[in-house]
């Protein structure tokens, strides 16, 4: 079942003409109008008329995170506000956060991707969708809301906590597919047992869409396993729009819409574009975005792109399922969290030093992720309370600039590794 | 007249984990500093070594050339009677001059037992002490 056969199954070679049609006018317009691209290009001194077929793309000057923060909040948008109709935020990496804008178009081709991605895995207006991701500055849950309600489906938005209650509307409103993250699923696992409640038997749920973190094969079988149903990876960043793609049921990979996105994948190191099958990191053109165009983003995900067409039909790219970061991004509960931010928060705080650790793991299910920062002689008092005060202050801190809760432990002066240079300052315990 | 019952007592940072109250310990010792009393307070991931040394000055300075988290704190030493009754009596006097106690722990020492008090204001708290007839110890009792 197709959403929108004519998109999803173009062949091959009339994808790639439609592909070069729409990098070259992307070009061409972002040359002419865009002043953040025109100075990109002339640097790298590339001209529109150099781009003379698709794989001429990796002429064209990479867009990083970093170029998304100094030109924040709006100075890459290529259209005035009174044309965006809806912002969303995510981390950056330090500093500012990155913010992206939608017009009309923008969001209709986002729903249309969600469209296309739901149908591909057999959802359709017979089903009931809870919605288990963020609502808010987080792309997650208006996406996936949206994309549901444009397939007809139900749409049940219970963003995410108070799993107790998610759980009891599951059953009530005969729920059949979630959107959230995985380990929030087998969180939610691990609830529904100790209320007594047995997917298979008390609920309808029979698909689930996964993603904002990294999972893998082993959790896909525990998931299916233990609650008796499909489990989908779905992919997308804030950047790109949102969540926007997923496996068919085939599952032999994420259909990038060739439509939509044109994908690369380059070497880390010498940033050479390397061919199908081979590793390495994605960089990613989306070809019909208009408020906050995207050439050649370097995401930092490595994954593997198959050119070859899928057993169901579609033509378009795709990827396997994202195996890591070039980065030192952490994804805490779904939220992306650099280290940098945790030093950002601490440095503002005179109470600690600027020695610290980060430490990620996996308590029932769910992530937990504790900041252990020295305290400066000059703060310690003999009131413990005081003592707890900092503590709290920082976590407070912490909560408010990440957007994740994390636990501050408090440590002797001297007492963490020092390190000259870059340091190895995050012990990730989580097991996928 | 009050500044002579005030004891100094070392309260030093310590990590919640095992091995940080020996390497605290090494510390001292390699600094000769011997402890008269002391106690441990636990909160959520840390702990406060609260200890009463011959020389809390020299001490301190020690310490503190060691990179230990360490800060002095007045407290009161107040004799007590070794039988049935006896905290009754200190508690019942800071009750009845409304100070409040943070944290106490008792020794006994050369001059019999005694209990180390902290309260929000240990001088007003050494005069209700003797007002009540009772003795408080100076840094030299100990």
């Amino acid at each position: 079942m197709f959403w929108n056969p004519d998109a999803e199954c173009k062949p091959r070679e009339d994808l790639k003409k439609m592909q070069y049609r729409s990098l070259k006018s992307l070009v061409m317009s972002l040359y002419e109008f865009n002043e953040f691209y025109h100075d990109k290009m002339k640097t790298a001194g590339v001209r529109p008329d150099d781009i003379k077929c698709l794989e001429d793309a990796c002429k064209l000057p990479f867009m990083t995170k970093t170029d998304l923060r100094d030109n924040y909040p709006t100075k890459m948008f290529t259209l005035p506000r009174k044309d965006v109709v809806r912002y969303h935020v995510s981390s950056g990496t330090t500093g500012k956060p990155t913010l992206v804008g939608y017009n009309r178009n923008d969001l209709d081709y986002w729903t249309e991707s969600l469209a296309r991605a739901m149908t591909s895995v057999g959802i359709t207006s017979d089903d009931t969708v809870q919605v288990s991701y963020g609502y808010g500055l987080f792309t997650g849950g208006l996406g996936l809301h949206y994309g549901a309600e444009r397939i007809g489906a139900s749409v049940l938005p219970s963003s995410t906590g108070n799993t107790e209650r998610q759980i009891e509307l599951m059953m009530d409103l005969d729920v059949t597919v979630i959107a959230c993250t995985p380990s929030y699923l087998i969180h939610m696992g691990d609830v529904a047992a100790r209320m007594g409640v047995d997917f298979r038997r008390d609920t309808r749920l029979r698909k689930a869409l996964l993603g904002a973190e990294p999972w893998t094969e082993g959790m896909r079988a525990q998931i299916e396993n233990g609650l008796g149903i499909k489990a989908y990876d779905i992919y997308g960043t804030s950047e790109l729009a949102g969540p926007m793609f997923t496996e068919c049921e085939e599952r032999k990979g994420l259909h990038i819409w060739g439509d939509m996105a044109y994908i690369e994948v380059v070497d880390p190191e010498t940033h050479e574009v390397l061919g199908p099958g081979q590793k390495g990191e994605m960089v990613i053109t989306m070809l019909t975005k208009e408020t906050f165009p995207l050439v050649r983003y370097m995401i930092k995900d490595i994954t593997t792109i198959f050119e070859e067409e899928c057993d169901c039909g579609r033509t378009s790219p795709r990827i396997q399922r994202i195996s890591g970061r070039t980065d030192d991004m952490l994804i805490i509960r779904g939220i992306n969290v650099f280290p940098s931010q945790v030093e950002h928060v601490l440095m503002r705080c005179p109470s600690v030093s600027g020695h610290y650790q980060i430490i990620v793991d996996r308590v029932n299910s769910l992530d937990v992720m504790t900041v252990q920062a020295e305290i400066n002689p000059e703060a310690f008092s003999d009131r413990v309370e005081d003592v707890v005060a900092i503590k709290k202050r920082i976590e407070s801190d912490m909560k408010k600039y990440l957007n994740v809760a994390v636990t501050v432990e408090l440590k002797e002066y001297g007492s963490l590794p020092r390190f000259e240079g870059k340091g190895r300052r995050v012990t990730d315990r989580r097991k996928y | 007249m009050a500044k002579g019952n005030l004891i100094k007592q070392l309260s030093i940072f310590v990590n919640n984990e095992p091995g940080s109250l020996a390497s605290i310990a090494l510390v001292l010792k390699d600094c000769n500093i011997n402890l008269k009393a002391f106690n441990i307070a636990e909160s959520s991931g840390f702990g406060v070594l609260r200890a009463i040394a011959d020389d809390p000055e020299e001490a301190c300075r020690k310490l503190k050339a060691k990179n230990i988290v360490v800060k002095q704190t007045d407290v009161i030493a107040v004799s007590v009677e070794d039988q049935p009754g006896g905290l009754f009596k200190i508690a019942h006097i800071m009750g009845d001059a409304k100070l409040n106690i943070e944290y106490a722990y008792a020794y006994t020492g050369r001059k019999g037992p005694s209990i180390f008090l902290r309260v929000d204001d240990p001088e007003a708290a050494a005069e209700a002490i003797k007002k009540a007839g009772m003795k408080c110890l100076s840094q030299s009792d100990i």
